[in-house]
């Protein structure tokens, strides 16, 4: 059996899924169920100062749901912690006492000057927790207040906020970053010059769930009025993967620790966050959506799945899909695909034929002598992988890579050389380049 | 008929089994439950919203089928329910009596993949209850044509040709010869098929779009005659339906007990009491269409002891599908295949017992009557329902001076459901060729209308629909 155990920034935990600073983490009651579950640590929801702060008493949820009630996505308003700073130092403490293999990281906001850091972290330390994670990210509420994603918009906070941290506390800090910019790196290499050991992402997405037709109040609705909220859950994940390969790929940031956040529901979607460079990852909302015993097949399924892999160790396939994930521009338009549709698992709905026909390249047909077949028009199709994409039967449309001979679409040789956007005859600016 | 009914029940020495008010009420609940908005959205969301569906060629009424889900999916149920009603006008009854598993549902592509295609019948219900339980009418008279047509039946193709008329904005006069219109959707169809009054819930819906006389209780040859109405009105539309049936041939044959399937799930449909029916404890039925299926199925939920439906031919043949088929086991029907009664026996004029004699195909393909083998036995019976068919009453066509063409006993229509006498159209089950489904007999009025509308407007070229 593969060894799951994860070491990041020195900080060990059984298993490399930690929940992540949220609802469920608010208190010891939960975390201890979450422990007792199986997660291998928890990032404490986001302490503040005293006094402390005060949630609505009306909805601060919504969800987007499939037609079943299926969980896409979800966001909330919430702020950090709304219980005093001192109860939850003792739960901490009590919780890292009785729990020592389990990682407890404390996620932390204050406003953006030294002491109030100055003041809060040695108070945290004395826990006996194994690092803290400055919420940099949270986009509704505290932001109003300069915190949270207010800081972490700003590159020079951000830079700023992480020096203070790691001039008042000897544990490792962890910085959370908001995805509500436009370009990750900026941030993320932000707290690396200001001392992060890591960044963790993505926090929430700002956003609306929408709107009641009825009475025109936007969701999640209070007293007839709503905020924006932070959005998460499966829907989010592109986003944070796309994100999280940012950080790891480019230049400025490689090698900084991540550990990923957004929309993490299976383990498959774990391996995916640390095949692209995260060392460890946070799940909260598919645990608020199912509960603390999923993290069960977390566990077993990474596990059963690192064994037929031939990984031993998680260390094995962090980062191994890093070098596929390449600008625009270095992709091989020598690479030719054409999609097939196989007729034995055709079952002649014609979704394919009615996307490339309205919205592609008009490159399939539609019948044979009266019968509903379908079936690709090589001289027409780009490879695009729409008709795959609607499909709803698995593997009936499927994508084959021209090796040699003509392209019937263009006319011109199949190349096996790689070429680039760079490197094109066509391209006005070209020069040669790998 | 209804009072020779009447008077077999009376003479019968049957009595009701006696099931418990509950037991009548679960054996004639309905077939199908409805689904719930959840189920609706959840089912709604299989359909792959198929490029020149399938399923739409599958409807004789032409439904697009995609659209109507895919309203449902996003919760414009009027609309749905409009994208089903603008086709098929009695849409709410055919989402319920429809044979969907040789329709719809069976091109449906779900099948092919993993042999469960998307409850469109269902889905179908979901919509049109939703518009019928709200009342909105959506559809109106057209703009007074001037024109005035006559309609002989106020059953599903009568009164869908009667609706699109009146859309179409001329006025419709309908002669019914019962006291409630509907015909086969409200005296035909098996109780459990159609529970809480759908039948007339829709009629009155149908009805609502306005300009559309009722004349009940008419019979033809007394109260009208086709020579009148193609004198008094500017088109005619026949849509009488079957009104008799065909018989056994054998002596016997007018004993008690041995009752017409028809006419007892008429008086089925229409009382009140289930109770007051008697029904016999080894009932025989002789047919293999769906008529037989209802009234065998129906015996067995009024309380009979041993049903046993007895068919000249093999499944494969059977009018009924084996949907229906296996209905009538499950509610425990014994279903004997090849085979045909050739003398019904009684003591002092009770019915003892029917003796069939087993029969083979006839010629290549099995394309003429089954022939007998020789080999008999026989069946112990206190009640035969003759289920065989239902033949067109030539009576109907009393006091018709001229009679419109006629092939095997049905009226002979063109594409546009023409007759062949100018001015006339027919449809439904009295027409030749038909497929005796209520969905068909709704297309054939509206074709019928929109041809009838045509001819009115002097168009040349007529719509065929």
């Amino acid at each position: 059996m593969a060894d799951l155990s994860s070491e990041f920034i020195g900080i060990r935990s059984p298993n490399p899924f930690w929940l992540a600073s949220a609802p469920p983490t608010d208190k010891a009651y939960n975390v201890v169920r979450a422990f007792e579950a199986g997660w291998g640590g928890v990032v404490w929801k986001t302490l503040g100062e005293d006094p402390p702060i005060v949630n609505v008493s009306g909805p601060r949820y919504g969800a987007l749901l499939g037609r079943d009630r299926e969980l896409i996505g979800f966001n909330n308003i919430e702020l950090i912690s709304d219980r005093p700073l001192g109860v939850n130092l003792e739960e901490i403490k009590a919780v890292k006492k009785d729990w020592p293999d389990r990682a407890i990281i404390v996620s932390v906001m204050v406003p953006c000057e030294e002491e109030p850091w100055e003041r809060i972290l040695p108070q945290i330390e004395a826990t006996g927790a194994d690092g803290v994670e400055l919420n940099l990210g949270c986009p509704h509420g505290m932001s109003e207040r300069n915190m949270g994603a207010a800081v972490g918009q700003v590159p020079e906070y951000v830079e700023m906020v992480t020096r203070f941290a790691k001039a008042h506390t000897r544990l490792p800090v962890i910085i959370k970053l908001t995805p509500n910019i436009t370009d990750i790196v900026y941030p993320a290499e932000a707290a690396k010059r200001g001392g992060a050991d890591a960044v963790s992402l993505i926090n929430t997405i700002s956003s609306l769930m929408g709107v009641n037709l009825d009475t025109m109040c936007p969701s999640p609705t209070i007293d007839g009025q709503a905020s924006h909220g932070g959005y998460c859950g499966p829907a989010v994940k592109p986003i944070a993967l796309n994100m999280v390969a940012d950080i790891a790929r480019r230049k400025e940031t490689a090698g900084l620790p991540i550990s990923g956040i957004g929309g993490i529901t299976t383990w498959r979607d774990a391996a995916e966050f640390m095949a692209l460079g995260a060392g460890n990852v946070q799940v909260c909302t598919a645990a608020m959506v199912y509960g603390f015993r999923i993290v069960e097949d977390m566990i077993d399924g990474l596990g059963n799945w690192m064994d037929e892999k031939g990984y031993d160790r998680v260390e094995d396939f962090i980062g191994a899909a890093v070098p596929g994930v390449v600008d625009w521009g270095k992709l091989n338009l020598n690479y030719v695909e054409k999609a097939h549709i196989d007729q034995d698992l055709c079952i002649k709905c014609g979704r394919c034929y009615i996307a490339c026909e309205d919205t592609s390249h008009q490159a399939i047909s539609v019948s044979d002598n009266g019968e509903r077949v379908y079936k690709i028009k090589d001289e027409d199709c780009v490879g695009c992988n729409l008709c795959t994409n609607v499909c709803p039967v698995e593997n009936c449309i499927t994508m084959h890579r021209l090796e040699s001979g003509t392209d019937p679409r263009t006319g011109e040789a199949i190349s096996s050389e790689y070429m680039n956007w760079g490197m094109h005859p066509k391209n006005p600016y070209g020069k040669s380049q790998k | 008929m209804r009072a020779l009914l009447e008077h077999m029940l009376k003479t019968s020495d049957l009595d009701s089994p006696g099931l418990s008010p509950e037991e009548y009420a679960e054996n004639f609940s309905d077939l199908h439950p409805p689904l719930d908005a959840h189920q609706a959205a959840v089912e709604a969301d299989r359909c792959y919203f198929c490029h020149d569906a399938p399923c739409v060629t599958a409807c004789p009424t032409g439904i697009d089928i995609p659209s109507f889900i895919q309203k449902i999916a996003t919760g414009n149920l009027r609309g749905s329910a409009k994208k089903i009603l603008d086709e098929n006008i009695f849409g709410a009854m055919c989402a319920r009596v429809c044979p969907t598993e040789v329709l719809c549902e069976e091109a449906c592509v779900r099948n092919t993949g993993e042999n469960k295609p998307v409850a469109i019948g269902l889905l179908q219900r979901f919509s049109t209850d939703h518009l019928l339980a709200g009342g909105v009418q959506i559809y109106n008279q057209g703009p007074d044509s001037g024109k005035r047509i006559a309609i002989v039946g106020a059953g599903p193709a009568g009164l869908s040709c009667a609706h699109r008329l009146s859309m179409l904005g001329h006025s419709v006069t309908v002669f019914e010869a019962r006291e409630k219109c509907g015909g086969l959707n409200e005296y035909g169809i098996a109780a459990y098929k159609v529970t809480g009054g759908i039948a007339q819930r829709e009629i009155d819906y149908v009805l609502g779009v306005g300009g559309i006389e009722i004349k009940p209780a008419q019979t033809s040859g007394r109260d009208f005659s086709l020579a009148g109405l193609r004198e008094n009105y500017d088109a005619v539309f026949l849509a009488m339906g079957l009104g008799g049936i065909n018989q056994l041939g054998l002596q016997g044959e007018d004993m008690d007990n041995v009752l017409s399937a028809v006419d007892y799930i008429a008086e089925l449909r229409q009382t009140d009491d289930l109770a007051s029916l008697p029904i016999g404890q080894r009932v025989v039925v002789v047919g293999g269409g769906m008529t037989a299926i209802d009234i065998a199925c129906q015996s067995r939920r009024l309380g009979a002891g041993d049903v046993t439906l007895v068919y000249r031919r093999g499944a494969e043949e059977m009018g009924a599908s084996a949907f229906e088929c296996d209905l009538a086991r499950t509610d425990g029907v014994k279903i004997i295949y090849w085979a045909a009664p050739v003398r019904i026996l009684s003591e002092e004029g009770a019915l003892q017992a029917v003796e069939f004699e087993k029969t083979r195909a006839n010629g290549a393909g099995g394309a003429g009557s089954p022939t007998g083998t020789g080999e008999k036995f026989i069946i112990e019976a206190d009640m035969l329902f003759k289920a065989i068919g239902q033949a067109f009453e030539s009576t109907s066509l009393e006091g018709f001076a001229e009679s419109p063409e006629l092939s095997k006993g049905r009226i002979v229509v063109d594409a546009a459901g023409r007759t062949s006498l100018d001015g006339v159209w027919a449809g439904g089950d009295c027409v030749a060729g038909g497929q005796d489904l209520t969905v068909a007999a709704v297309q054939d009025g509206k074709v019928a209308a929109h041809s009838i509308d045509s001819y009115l407007r002097g168009e040349a070229g007529e719509n065929n629909g």
